[in-house]
């Protein structure tokens, strides 16, 4: 290997080992300077010269307290620790905690599975297995080149903290749900790859053109241990940063992670956000069925519709045919999006609005398929948006449900297409009556008008995640039976928009959630482009189960999509956005596509579907292109600086929610067409165990009242 | 000759240790960490190791013959010299010491009292062919020659 060009600076001051001039000096860093803890004599000193023949400069205690003083002493004074877990005196795992983040510490231990993750989650950046070989000792440096070409990249980009952390701890440990600072949950067997991945995320960074904060496991615990010390009733943001005294973190920093803190704290919806929400969907509907009176029965969309949503029915929809192309349909019609033929009610309101429809492309992002259905998927891709998930955290996690949110909104599209609907519904429905999750689990948060900042959780658990606001929107139960006994049927999968809490007006920015989920389940056979999500999915496992989660987008183009998606209609709804926003949801996802993963993913979806494609193409709204344009390129300007690092799940950087860090999935524009809501955003947990959608709107168009 | 013989039958010697697995190759790594400017890298490890594991092993002892056994010590012990037996690459030394683990942690007393006579053999047994084998080496060393590796 050769020498990596910061290792010079290791050797400022070190002379020794730099003179060795040994052969073996261009290999590694020479005399990096190494401080080893590890109370077994033996082992001490076979560590001592192994080191040493790797010409690093060793420093050996056999104490972790005169190792603690020593680093204390000579705070630059090592590169990097070696210690070993099991000692008489102090723990390792302390010295690990004590030590923080201030260097590397790879930590030797034995091959004890809980040992070594205990390890990692403590701050240690690697681990050794006794009996040490002196090959595993030659490749330490990387850790403190890694570490500091972090640091160095982050101070220029006036960033904080450094990646460092982000080798560390792959936990599998299931407290992690609980904090959700803890987030860092990798597999172990990512440890290795961890120095991979930093290198990513490293490069992520680089390319963020805003330098950011990256709320390392070990920050975030010096956080905690603050805000625990001042009692959170005191933690201001301002003695927080004072306690945690860490160079270079801004009280800015330290307030929106505290937000994130608090807002992760809220993530049940009270009966009041639930009753608002309904209300302001119901006159969403009003409005909208006022507009477009094909919608029969569209009157209580979410009335209705949450009973038959689980798939969309997009044939009923279809059926209903009465969405005119050029008539939007409002995503509210969740509850609409139930079969229209048996729905009851599920009236999907249509939207006149040509800001609504128009984007069919919104339909793209559910993969809209043909146009005339289009009308319908629009419909139904109101729906989607339409659908607020009244997510609660516990339904979340029960989300596998989470999928049905990708489905929704395939379904809404694949409702227009009819066929596709179907596809989108079975695939949503699949997930074990996913359809559900839509309401709830999917913590789509779909909810309806949820204010900006309402993210819901997916499925999984976190429930802190700060997410701010889970405020979906919900109407918890209401939505959530709906989703129930919609399973699987695509019909009309009349989403319990309306339930969603009023998720009218609110454009279920949730829902991207359940696109999200969708793509996370992936697994359905959803485009590649989900691989993000798939990556998601496969990490988290089960919840996920999106199985559709192709990228709502696929449901519809693939319309085979086996299964049972029922997309819960309130959940395409929602997708779909009340506001014809889908041209903006689906533009988005183009220009939100700079995040590489969701970016990527969007992007793959519109390429992938076709019908995406071509729904943006759509002459229906003649000016859904341009609105579009106007859309994308809002978003894009608007949420260049989101990263979209949530998805980047094998990472063990803990992902604390600042606002800016949410990524965009859907937007949407204003009912004017010119206006920009951002739909949903979407993130990776803290614990980066989960995606947390959130959801953001702007007031609704108008409260009829 | 002398010397052939000598390196022929250390390493004869060595090789037997191997394959009975009494050695393993933590034990090589050990030997080729010795060079010149540690000539007794490998002997001073050696004997650290020899008065370490004595006292963990009194410790131990002391540790059962307790009216009421801490687990947790012996279990702490226990590690320590599994740790330390397997960095110099004494083998049947680390395998008693995790089958000790064992019954330590199914608080197993009848087992824990076996297993300990079992490590305090193997431990005997290692200790003295490793003076035996460091001996030979020496004898070579000092008459010049080079000691005889195993790859």
């Amino acid at each position: 290997m050769s020498m990596p060009s910061c290792s010079v600076s290791w050797n400022s001051g070190d002379g020794v080992s730099w003179n060795s001039g040994d052969a073996v000096s261009d290999q590694f860093p020479v005399g990096l300077r190494v401080l080893v803890v590890d109370d077994d004599p033996t082992c001490l000193m076979i560590l001592e010269k192994m080191l040493r023949n790797c010409l690093y400069q060793v420093t050996k205690c056999n104490r972790a307290e005169i190792a603690l003083s020593l680093l204390r002493e000579r705070k630059n004074g090592f590169d990097i620790v070696l210690s070993d877990v099991h000692m008489p005196d102090m723990d390792g795992f302390k010295l690990l905690e004590h030590v923080g983040l201030e260097m590397d510490l790879p930590v030797i231990t034995d091959d004890s599975k809980n040992v070594v993750m205990k390890g990692v989650t403590h701050g240690a950046c690697d681990y050794l297995i006794k009996p040490v070989r002196i090959e595993a000792l030659r490749n330490i440096w990387q850790h403190v080149v890694r570490k500091r070409k972090d640091a160095w990249k982050d101070f220029e980009q006036s960033d904080i903290i450094e990646d460092g952390e982000r080798k560390q701890k792959p936990s599998e440990d299931t407290d992690f749900s609980s904090s959700a600072n803890e987030g860092n949950c990798r597999n172990l067997k990512r440890q290795k790859e961890e120095e991979d991945e930093e290198e990513e995320d490293r490069d992520d960074t680089s390319t963020l053109k805003k330098p950011r904060v990256v709320w390392s496991v070990e920050l975030h615990q010096q956080f905690v241990a603050a805000v625990n010390q001042l009692g959170i009733d005191k933690a201001v943001p301002k003695k927080i940063l004072d306690l945690m005294n860490v160079p270079g973190l801004s009280r800015e920093n330290v307030a929106s992670h505290l937000q994130l803190l608090h807002n992760g704290n809220n993530h049940l919806w009270s009966t009041h956000n639930c009753s608002n929400l309904v209300q302001k969907y119901r006159l969403y509907l009003k409005r909208l069925s006022a507009v477009s009176p094909h919608h029969s029965g569209l009157n209580n969309p979410f009335v209705d519709s949450i009973s038959s949503l689980n798939g969309l029915d997009l044939q009923a929809l279809a059926a209903t045919g009465q969405l005119p192309a050029q008539s939007i349909a409002t995503l509210q019609a969740a509850a609409a999006l139930g079969r229209p033929s048996t729905k009851s009610g599920i009236s999907i309101p249509f939207i006149d609005q040509r800001n609504l429809f128009s984007f069919e492309t919104p339909r793209l992002r559910f993969g809209e398929g043909p146009k005339p259905q289009s009308s319908n998927n629009n419909k139904q891709i109101n729906l989607l948006h339409g659908i607020p998930t009244t997510m609660e955290p516990k339904q979340l996690a029960n989300l596998h449900q989470s999928q049905p949110r990708p489905q929704i909104l395939m379904n809404a599209q694949a409702m227009s297409n009819g066929s596709q609907n179907s596809s989108l519904v079975t695939q949503i429905s699949q997930p074990q009556s996913r359809p559900l999750i839509l309401n709830d689990a999917n913590g789509n948060h779909l909810s309806s008008g949820i204010r900006s900042g309402g993210f819901a959780r997916n499925g999984e658990v976190d429930k802190n995640v700060g997410a701010a606001v889970y405020n979906r929107v919900c109407q918890p139960s209401s939505m959530v039976d709906f989703s129930i006994s919609h399973k699987t049927d695509f019909q009309g999968n009349s989403f319990p928009l309306g339930n969603n809490s009023g998720v009218s007006s609110i454009t279920s920015k949730g829902v991207l959630q359940e696109e999200v989920n969708l793509e996370m389940k992936g697994s359905r056979g959803f485009t590649p482009s989900y691989d993000i999500f798939n990556e998601l999915h496969q990490q988290r496992s089960h919840d996920w189960e999106l199985g559709n989660v192709g990228p709502t987008f696929d449901a519809s183009r693939r319309g085979n999509r086996q299964g049972n998606i029922n997309v819960p209609p309130s959940i395409l709804v929602q997708q779909q956005r009340f506001s014809s926003c889908q041209n903006g949801v689906v533009n988005r996802n183009t220009s939100i596509g700079n995040s590489p993963n969701l970016g990527q993913l969007r992007d793959t979806l519109l390429m992938n579907n076709p019908q995406i494609v071509k729904a943006e193409k759509l002459p229906q709204a003649s000016f859904q292109n341009t609105h579009l344009r106007v859309m994308i390129s809002v978003l894009s300007s608007k949420f260049r600086d989101v990263i979209d690092r949530s998805f980047q799940m094998e990472d063990t950087t803990s992902w604390y929610a600042k606002r800016h860090t949410w990524r965009v999935l859907t937007a949407s524009v204003g009912d004017s067409g010119y206006e920009l809501e951002i739909i949903s955003l979407v993130r990776l947990s803290s614990s980066s165990r989960t995606l947390e959608f959130g959801y953001c709107y702007e007031e609704p168009i108008s409260s009829d009242c | 000759m002398e010397m052939c013989q000598m390196r022929v039958q250390v390493f004869e010697y060595k090789q037997s240790l191997f394959r009975e697995g009494t050695l393993d190759a933590q034990f090589t790594q050990l030997q080729q960490l010795q060079d010149e400017s540690n000539p007794d890298f490998v002997a001073e490890v050696v004997s650290l190791f020899f008065e370490d594991s004595e006292k963990i092993l009194n410790d131990l002892t002391r540790a059962l013959e307790q009216k009421c056994i801490d687990f947790k010590k012996i279990d702490a012990h226990v590690h320590q010299l599994k740790g330390s037996s397997s960095s110099v690459g004494a083998q049947k030394v680390k395998n008693a010491c995790i089958t000790f683990r064992n019954c330590g942690e199914e608080q197993n007393i009848e087992g824990c009292f076996t297993c300990l006579q079992l490590v305090k053999q193997e431990y005997l047994l290692v200790k003295t062919k490793l003076e035996t084998l460091l001996r030979m080496e020496q004898q070579i060393l000092a008459a010049g020659g080079a000691i005889p590796m195993i790859e």
